[in-house]
């Protein structure tokens, strides 16, 4: 094989470059016409609804059982740390605080990205290679209004409500693991969690930044279907590239996020 | 709208590419209203991207199609959408949607355009069915049904909301000999009853010819030949007639392109 | 279809959320109803307020009445200068009261106390406390003991 010259490599990193931007212009187009441009059609609270449901509720096993588990995890670990300074009694607001601030938005959004995030992807890629979504094209409906939009805001809605049960049920199993297990003053542990957790600074920050996950993992997910080759192989790579560009876009934007919300401490 | 234009749709010097490679280069394509035309070719020339321009799914690089009197590439989104609602399509896998039952799939278009009070859509979406003869199959999911009738499903559907035109896309692959006729059957009492615009794209050449008033062969990008069945039986083409008759080897050859046989098996590169 | 779970399986998750943010602000932050009430601003300047941090407590006699919103350095006497909101309930502070910035616990957070004075005269909206006592610096704390020690052994 013919090594690559320098011209040939910095052009091909050009041209790489230029595919990314186009990407991101023809994702950002679809996400402009599925939202806005001509109203929708009649029943799309209906498919609001059905969307809600496989996206949101069927998610909610699997978004208590991790939260609970973190929680308690996170209660054994501070407290293992917290008592060889005589301060256990903070291991409530440490766990509150980590869970508010951090791992509420982004371990559900991550789990979101591999449970609702490659089903929503392997399912409209699957509609494309069906030939589903050229059907309802010819059928007179636009899929951006009738598959992706009901999605899109299905996603908007539900990992921002995730996130929160997630941190609530975390709390939740830290007190548990804290209070009744490892034997906590209960009083001191939720009072030290009330008097550092602040509910605009810690609470909403985490909503905004769940909210802000919702939109950037539900976008890459109905893009990658809608945009995947219309092959099996074709569905499997993009709900592969749904799964690694979301975990990176949430982490990423965590840290972003994190020191503009957090960083003049 | 001129209605009385004997072309229900004309592909005017149509060129079209995908990235580099050149699909149709400069075709030209009129099909006759109220007729059964048939579109056909080896596997791989494009004859499902040519039914795509028509429905406008795909934007020519070049030229023009007009349907019912509207250059499509020249309309805005919206009323592109209004323009398909005159034309019905039969997708090759029949492109049901899986978590309709038959009833909601033919009644969907309905729905969607019309402000019909539910019985009467009820009567029309049975009406349809009773036309495919699958109005017992009404409660049914489009997984427990056969290929062939899931087609026919889609067929209902597609003539829900009486198009002018309707595209069949390769409507006889994989059938059993019972199913394939009953299509081909259906296809042209379809067009004598209702007056539609037929377009059948197929390689399944028999069937083809056995239904379609005019035939177009695409091939290499372009219009091979165009005619009546009779008419291209007898080209003396010789690519239209090894595709008329099946012939292995021809202008088309058996043989992939690559470097002498003698030579790549003694090893001479 | 059945819609009727559908619909009342959502509404739970819905609702579950909205639980979940409340239980999140009550229990959790520690919001209560009266927490929003209106407060008045108050400044106090410090030679050091080493350690102090926005939204730091203030507290009287141990109860909370506000909190610290800003600290900046005053600039023409060099002392730092902190910015308070106080609960409009706690509206009959004396103008001689003191404030000092205080550590719960050893290693605990600073905050900031208030003790009463005598005065007759009242604290008003954007007053100053000018009764201040500073952060207790660990290192002026060692200097002081070093020096005292240091005394005695000379004489």
């Amino acid at each position: 094989m013919r090594r690559k010259s320098l011209m040939d490599r910095v052009r091909l990193m050009g041209r790489s470059a230029i595919d990314i931007v186009a990407v991101l212009g023809s994702s950002g187009i679809f996400l402009v016409h599925a939202l806005l441009g001509r109203g929708g059609i009649g029943g799309g609270f209906q498919l609001l609804l059905r969307q809600l449901h496989s996206v949101g509720v069927m998610s909610l096993a699997i978004i208590v059982v991790s939260g609970v588990f973190i929680g308690m995890v996170l209660a054994l670990q501070g407290f293992s740390i917290l008592a060889k300074y005589g301060s256990e009694q903070a291991v409530g607001q440490m766990v509150a605080l980590t869970l508010l601030r951090e791992l509420g938005p982004v371990v559900t959004a991550l789990l979101f990205a591999g449970r609702a995030g490659s089903a929503l992807t392997a399912e409209i890629g699957n509609m494309k290679s069906t030939e589903q979504l050229s059907s309802l094209e010819m059928i007179g409906v636009d899929p951006l209004k009738y598959i992706v939009a009901p999605r899109l805001w299905a996603g908007f809605i539900s990992l921002p409500v995730l996130a929160l049960i997630f941190s609530v049920v975390g709390i939740w199993g830290g007190s548990w693991v804290a209070v009744d297990w490892l034997g906590v003053y209960e009083g001191s542990f939720w009072a030290n969690m009330q008097n550092s957790v602040l509910f605009t600074d810690d609470v909403l920050n985490g909503v905004i930044k769940s909210v802000v996950f919702a939109f950037v993992v539900t976008w890459i997910a109905v893009f990658q279907g809608y945009d995947c080759e219309p092959t099996s192989e074709g569905i499997s790579r993009a709900t592969t590239k749904t799964v690694v560009y979301a975990s990176l876009a949430v982490l990423g934007l965590d840290f972003i996020m994190t020191a503009l919300m957090f960083g003049d401490f | 709208m001129s209605a009385d234009n004997a072309y229900a749709v004309e592909l005017k010097g149509v060129s079209f590419k995908r990235g580099a490679r050149s699909i149709f280069n400069n075709v030209d394509i009129s099909i006759p209203r109220g007729k059964v035309t048939g579109i056909m070719g080896p596997s791989g020339s494009g004859k499902t991207t040519l039914l795509r321009l028509m429905g406008a799914q795909l934007r020519p690089s070049a030229g023009e199609v007009w349907v019912n009197g509207q250059n499509l590439p020249k309309l805005s989104r919206s009323d592109l959408f209004d323009a398909r609602k005159q034309m019905g399509v039969l997708f090759q896998s029949g492109a049901l949607f899986t978590d309709l039952d038959v009833f909601e799939n033919v009644a969907f278009p309905l729905r969607v355009h019309t402000k019909l009070p539910e019985d009467m859509i009820r009567d029309i979406v049975l009406l349809k069915l009773q036309a495919v003869g699958l109005r017992g199959a009404v409660d049914l999911m489009p997984d427990e049904l056969s290929g062939g009738m899931k087609r026919r499903v889609a067929l209902a559907r597609a003539i829900a909301l009486d198009p002018q035109i309707l595209m069949y896309d390769e409507p006889f692959v994989g059938q059993d000999p019972i199913a394939m006729g009953v299509l081909v059957r259906l296809i042209r009492l379809l067009n004598d009853a209702l007056g539609i615009t037929s377009i059948v794209v197929s390689h399944d050449l028999a069937e083809t010819a056995s239904i379609a008033d005019y035939l177009y062969v695409v091939g290499d990008g372009q219009v091979l030949g165009q005619g009546t069945p009779q008419e291209l039986m007898e080209s003396d083409n010789p690519r239209i007639r090894q595709f008329m008759t099946g012939d292995p080897d021809g202008p088309v050859p058996f043989h992939y392109p690559a470097p002498d046989y003698r030579d790549d098996l003694l090893g001479k590169r | 279809m059945q819609n009727r779970t559908l619909e009342t399986g959502v509404g739970l998750f819905l609702l579950a959320g909205i639980l979940a943010l409340l239980l999140l602000a009550l229990r959790v932050s520690g919001l209560s109803a009266s927490a929003n009430t209106d407060t008045y601003k108050l400044y106090a300047n410090f030679d050091n307020i080493a350690g102090l941090t926005v939204r730091a407590k203030v507290t009287m006699a141990g109860v909370n009445i506000g909190k610290v919103t800003a600290i900046d350095l005053d600039h023409d006497t060099f002392t730092g200068r902190v910015t308070m909101e106080v609960n409009k309930r706690v509206n009959n502070l004396p103008s001689d009261s003191t404030a000092s910035i205080l550590t719960a616990g050893l290693l605990g957070e600073k905050y900031i106390g208030i003790s009463v004075g005598g005065d007759d005269q009242l604290l008003k909206d954007g007053g100053t406390i000018h009764d201040t006592q500073s952060s207790l610096v660990l290192e002026d704390l060692i200097g002081k003991f070093l020096l005292n020690s240091v005394g005695k052994d000379a004489k």
